[in-house]
């Protein structure tokens, strides 16, 4: 184990992470008003490219992450409008999303290749920044990592304490009760396919503006089905979705790290255990029927037509 | 250059009006790709490939292509849709899809195959690859010079023969050039992932690598090298100038071009054969691009020196004496390494340390 500093893991293990959990926590409200959105990726991959090229024409990395909300939203608003407007089924459109994004994000990146974007500076924290251990791992980050975390309280808190968050519950587990009481269901929805695809181009974003930083065709590379994962993974819960991205995250990290220090590690298992975790998480949630009906929202893919 | 070409191109239309055209359909060539074709390393330099095929015989060909095509059971699919669609010449540019084209090249018997680094041949799959590890040689020497922690950092993709070599080829030069060199090998298991290639970079970075050698397919690890100060790297696959005059310090070019301009000839002519064929720095297939002012003049004349050496034959990369990383004999002193061990390579040489996985 010579060689690898724990600081620097865990420093880089939130950086690895922090792609994943927005894009994880947007999927993971959408899915908690009852609609399935598969195109995380392409949504991901369009505030990637969205975000860089807004910072590379304006210089500014905060207008750029601005700018990949408003793509990744952008993109969504065609979902929404497919799904509950003109009721397309949730899957195939989701699906469809993912191969348009990839495609039309490779279309405005012509231009954008082997440019290099304004660096997206780390917050000072001054003193404090210098206390052992906690500093580096903690405190030596950007404000995406922290925007992230606050996101997941955020998250939790409306949907647990605000009546708002309780009515996304409602429409989530009945569209039709729902629809009795008097809620908009569609446009209700719609906010909330807005919202997730907003939080996915941030993610994506994340990866051509800090992680990676550069733009290259196709450069999420699956990171938008790991989300979708880990929304399951976390059993639409915020709190379990942040163990998951950091869990998921942190295998990458950690074995290419491994490896780096050269121990004998199974590549390929450490690769796929992240998968392997899901599935037994799967596999245990769905042993107990009840703990399933508790965690997936009852309508989840359901199409709501108000006549139905 | 591109006048030429342009001119070429021009007289080659005019041509085209002069004479009636035959009542031919045209060779219809299909191309499938690893990764995107604006990947700037591997799949952007097939896709030049096929442009320049475009570009010489215009309406005598159609050129056809599918981006992102994952190695294994998925590839059979792809190329079956391209036989079917009438290609009858397709370009199969990953290791991974060595038995989905014998597969399907079995299935049509009709149609030609050209499988890129593979060692697997039948009537209709022809392969061929270049020999990337003579740059290999020029990088590694460059690194071994270069380097101040003597740590050089080396990302693998999938642990096959050609990866090895590269490994192997770029450890010895470095090794003769720094004694002192230490190599670490990290394997990202992907041919392409941006994200997953800046991480491995940077975890090497962090472990002292101060030189990134890469053979993955993206730019990604030279962006990790970029952020952290006083780090090194290569173009893979493609120049990658952008990132001139550094951390991209020179660079190995694939050059496809005239090999594919020189296989659609022979389908339009009916001259196609099955063959293995394995260029490289001589052939102008392995071109190393621009050794940048970053390196010293005469660490740079150096290489340049090497390169020649490579290019007219007086020097073999692989020349005893050489032992395998177990330290039983391989090479004796002044023996070359056959094409048949080094395109099965399966071992480290005498020094590198960790294991291959399997």
């Amino acid at each position: 184990m010579a060689g690898i500093s724990i600081e620097l893991l865990l420093a880089s293990l939130m950086v690895a992470a922090t792609p994943i959990l927005f894009a994880a926590l947007g999927e993971m409200v959408v899915e908690k008003s009852g609609v399935l959105n598969l195109g995380v990726e392409g949504m991901m991959i369009t505030g990637a490219i969205c975000g860089f090229a807004v910072a590379v024409e304006t210089g500014s990395p905060t207008l750029g992450f601005i700018g990949a909300a408003l793509g990744g939203a952008g993109l969504s608003l065609i979902f929404a409008f497919l799904t509950q407007v003109l009721l397309s089924n949730q899957v195939a459109t989701g699906l469809a999303l993912t191969l348009f994004g990839l495609g039309f994000s490779a279309l405005i990146g012509q231009g954008y290749v082997g440019i290099k974007p304004p660096a997206t500076p780390d917050i000072n924290f001054g003193a404090v920044s210098d206390i052992p251990f906690i500093g580096p791992v903690l405190l030596s980050h950007d404000v995406l990592v922290y925007l992230a975390i606050a996101m997941t309280a955020g998250v939790w808190a409306f949907l647990k304490f605000t009546r708002a968050g309780l009515i996304l519950r409602a429409v989530g587990e009945s569209h039709d009760a729902a629809h009795a009481l008097g809620y908009k269901v569609v446009l209700i929805r719609s906010a909330a396919i807005v919202f997730g695809g907003a939080l996915a181009g941030l993610g994506g974003a994340y990866v051509s503006l800090v992680r990676v930083p550069q733009w290259t065709e196709g450069m999420t590379a699956g990171a938008g089905w790991i989300a979708l994962a880990l929304v399951v993974f976390g059993a639409w819960r915020p709190w379990r979705v942040l163990l998951g991205a950091y869990l998921f995250g942190g295998i990458t990290v950690l074995q290419l790290n491994l490896q780096a220090a050269g121990v004998r590690v199974p590549v390929e298992l450490l690769s796929i255990s992240p998968y392997l975790v899901t599935i037994l998480v799967l596999v245990i949630m769905s042993s107990d029927r009840r703990r399933v009906a508790m965690n997936a929202p009852a309508a989840l893919g359901r199409v709501f037509h108000a006549s139905s | 250059m591109k006048s030429l070409t342009t001119l070429l191109t021009g007289a080659l239309v005019a041509a085209g009006l002069a004479l009636p055209a035959a009542a031919q359909d045209p060779v219809k060539v299909g191309f499938v790709f690893v990764g995107p074709v604006g990947d700037g390393g591997w799949t952007y330099e097939h896709n030049q490939g096929r442009l320049a095929v475009e570009q010489r015989f215009g309406d005598q060909v159609e050129t056809i292509y599918q981006e992102s095509v994952p190695e294994g059971a998925d590839a059979e699919r792809v190329l079956t849709q391209m036989a079917l669609s009438g290609a009858d010449l397709i370009f199969t540019t990953s290791f991974g899809y060595m038995d989905p084209t014998i597969n399907v090249a079995a299935k049509f018997p009709d149609v030609k195959f050209e499988h890129a680094t593979g060692y697997k041949t039948s009537d209709n799959v022809s392969t061929y690859s270049a020999r990337f590890y003579e740059g290999r040689a020029i990088q590694g020497h460059i690194a071994g010079k270069m380097t101040k922690s003597n740590i050089i950092g080396y990302i693998g993709s999938f642990p096959i023969p050609e990866v090895i070599r590269g490994i192997n080829s770029a450890f010895i030069h470095a090794q003769k050039a720094n004694p002192d060199v230490e190599f670490k090998v990290v394997w990202a298991n992907t041919w392409f992932d941006p994200a997953k290639e800046a991480d491995a970079a940077t975890a090497l970075i962090e472990q002292g690598a101060d030189v990134i050698l890469q053979h993955t397919d993206s730019t990604a690890p030279l962006a990790a090298a970029e952020k952290a100060d006083g780090v090194i790297g290569f173009g893979q696959a493609s120049d990658m100038a952008e990132y001139k005059p550094s951390p991209r310090v020179s660079s190995i070019i694939d050059n496809w071009s005239p090999y594919y301009i020189d296989r659609v000839q022979a389908v339009i002519d009916g001259t196609w054969e099955s063959q293995q064929v394995w260029h490289g720095i001589d052939k102008g297939m392995v071109q190393i691009g621009e050794i940048t002012d970053a390196v010293p003049a005469d660490v740079a004349a150096e290489a340049r020196d090497m390169i020649d050496a490579i290019a007219n034959g007086t020097y073999a990369p692989f020349t005893g004496p050489l032992n395998k990383q177990d330290g039983s004999a391989w090479l004796a002193d002044g023996e070359t390494a056959d094409d048949g061990t080094l395109a099965g390579m399966n071992f480290y040489v005498e020094g590198l340390t960790g294991a291959i996985p399997n």
